[in-house]
């Protein structure tokens, strides 16, 4: 479903070129586990941004879903991160002035949803991530995990196909961050693709197939059953 | 995103940043209280003036010696050429009109008036017993120069007068002395204040001819007219114009103002002013945009990693510019109607500290300052707003 062709994505810095991605070709099926590994500006985040629609490749193409990306308005795209897309953030990303449950319910209004229905959605997402005590606390009040559970509940409530996670557990404690990892590899048991982006070895080994890269290009490419 | 919860979820963000939002709206509530209040003002002096010229007579036209209209204000009055006098000959023969439903003839000069021990320096009026009505005027008791009494020597006067004079007894048939000669006082004026600079309260009216005898003059100071109906007030004129012209040997030497003439070029100056002074204060309205510009633009850098997480999700650039302009709109909307809210309460004030003056607020002032207050604040929004919808979405999470 997920189809990079020979993709690349330079920045300037000052008079240099540099090269975050430098032609990727890669393919990731349907309900694949996938980790992304690498040291810091090998490129992993710009690849997940691209996979994501929030950055645009200077050359390659794009398929998602048998549709060319760069064919695709800024609105469709937009429809495209709101439907098909969910992102998980190291830093959680949750607007602080908003509860959690309007923090979940956020997708749900920009995707225009009735608002009986979106209450019905942002019960059942408080229910299954255990946020239901916490539902009108503002980020602040709410510890790392449960941060991370309502930005999952975030990501998850259109139903996505794609959860891109970059650096999920970057800001949380071991413990709390295998339980974060625990939430994540659920959703992938029940069907939606997982692609995780990493730099710690232990959490990218848990995946079925790992990427490693290296200053934009991709190093190994390795797979092994599920468990 | 449907324009509902576009407006609100911006509303709960206005809500959220209390503060910042409550400046913004005094900003512009204090704008808006100024054009409401500016005008209430404006309005106020235009109807006060008005009603202090519907209240010196109804249909008034006033004849006065001299011309003014080729050489601006009465060229012979300053220069001291006289003109053909008025006379009382010719105020009967402006009776005769058929345009005119009555004049008084009018003298003015001051005397001294005693009774018992008192004694002060008062305005006289000469003229007939017309100039109580035509000058709505109204007598608290007694008559002036009643039928059958045209010719005697009797005094009305004004309230303050004759309350100086005789406090504690009846003022009517008692004597008093007016220069040289004595008068029966036959009327007390009911007490009318200043009206035009002119205090009714402080003068007193004598038939013409015993004033012209007292001034030592044949001549008229002025002749007051009043026309039969509205409609026939610039025929009155002309007739006016045309008889004094014949019994003046053919010289146009009189001036003719019109209540009406005057009480128009007021109405203009003053609606002028109103409309001048609601443009200058509307100056504060464009500072509280600037100033609103300048808030949103913060608040677009402010809120770069929400704005990006907002693109993440599935925001449109478009999605991201109706809710920056939707929280100007609550915003502006809310300055204006506090401001209006305020500007009334100021008008309110103001009527009750000077109970004549009639500071009601147009109408259309108020309809125009939330108007201007929406659409300047929506203008001022515009770029902060495309600032926002146009941020790359990944420089924008990776900002904290």
């Amino acid at each position: 479903m997920i189809r990079l062709t020979a993709i690349t994505r330079t920045f300037h810095m000052g008079d240099q070129t540099v090269y975050a991605l430098n032609n990727i070709n890669l393919h990731i099926a349907s309900g694949e586990y996938v980790s992304i590994m690498g040291p810091s500006g090998s490129g992993k985040s710009t690849l997940l941004n691209i996979i994501g629609l929030l950055d645009k490749s200077d050359s390659g193409s794009y398929e998602l879903d048998n549709r060319l990306i760069s064919d695709l308005s800024e609105t469709e795209q937009a429809q495209i991160r709101r439907e098909k897309i969910g992102f998980v953030f190291q830093s959680f990303h949750l607007v602080s002035r908003l509860t959690a449950a309007e923090n979940i319910e956020l997708p749900l209004i920009l995707g225009g949803i009735p608002a009986t229905q979106r209450q019905i959605r942002v019960n059942e997402a408080l229910q299954a991530f255990e946020l239901k005590q916490r539902a009108n606390h503002r980020p602040s009040e709410l510890s790392g995990g449960q941060r991370q559970r309502v930005a999952i509940a975030r990501a998850t409530i259109m139903q996505p196909s794609v959860i891109l996670a970059d650096e999920p557990t970057g800001n949380l404690d071991h413990q709390i961050g295998a339980e974060v990892m625990l939430l994540l590899e659920k959703l992938h048991r029940s069907g939606t693709t997982l692609i995780v982006v990493t730099h710690d070895r232990e959490l990218g080994a848990r995946a079925h197939r790992q990427i490693a890269m290296r200053d934009g290009k991709i190093l190994t490419d390795q797979s092994h059953d599920a468990d | 995103m449907t324009l509902t919860d576009t407006l609100q979820v911006s509303f709960k963000t206005v809500l959220s940043y209390r503060i910042r939002s409550l400046l913004i709206i005094l900003s512009m509530a204090l704008g808006v209280a100024a054009v409401v209040m500016l005008t209430a003002l404006g309005d106020g002096a235009r109807n006060y003036v008005i009603n202090q010229f519907s209240s010196i007579g109804t249909n008034l036209l006033v004849v006065l010696p001299g011309r003014a209209e080729t050489a601006g204000a009465f060229p012979g009055a300053i220069l001291g050429q006289t003109p053909r006098d008025l006379t009382l000959k010719d105020a009967q023969l402006l009776g005769r009109l058929p345009q005119i439903r009555r004049y008084a003839p009018l003298n003015v000069g001051a005397a001294e008036l005693s009774a018992a021990t008192r004694l002060r320096e008062v305005t006289v009026l000469g003229s007939n017993a017309n100039l109580i009505p035509i000058r709505h005027m109204k007598l608290a008791q007694g008559s002036f120069l009643a039928h059958g009494a045209e010719h005697s020597a009797q005094i009305v006067l004004g309230a303050k007068i004759a309350n100086e004079f005789f406090p504690r007894s009846q003022a009517i048939g008692q004597r008093v002395r007016l220069g040289d000669r004595r008068f029966l006082v036959s009327g007390v004026l009911a007490p009318q204040g200043e009206s035009m600079g002119f205090n009714t309260d402080e003068i007193v009216i004598i038939p013409i001819d015993y004033a012209q005898a007292m001034f030592n003059t044949t001549s008229l100071f002025r002749i007051l007219v009043e026309a039969k109906s509205h409609d026939e007030i610039e025929s009155a004129k002309q007739a006016i114009l045309t008889i004094m012209k014949q019994s003046h040997d053919g010289e146009e030497d009189i001036t003719v103002i019109t209540q009406d003439a005057i009480l128009a070029t007021f109405d203009r100056i003053l609606h002028t002013m109103t409309l001048a002074g609601a443009g200058i204060v509307s100056i504060s309205l464009i500072v509280a945009s600037i100033l609103v510009m300048n808030v949103m633009l913060v608040a677009v850098t402010q809120r770069t990693a929400e704005i990006g997480l907002l693109k993440a999700i599935g925001a449109t650039s478009a999605d991201i510019r109706r809710l920056f302009l939707a929280e100007v709109v609550w915003l502006s909307l809310a300055g204006a109607i506090f401001g209006l809210l305020l500007g009334q309460f100021g008008s309110l004030m103001l009527r009750l500290a000077y109970p004549q003056f009639p500071a009601w607020a147009p109408v259309w002032a108020s309809i125009a300052g939330i108007f201007v207050t929406v659409i300047t604040g929506i203008l001022a929004c515009l770029w902060p707003a495309s600032q926002a919808a146009r941020l790359d979405a990944v420089k924008a999470l990776s900002k904290k």
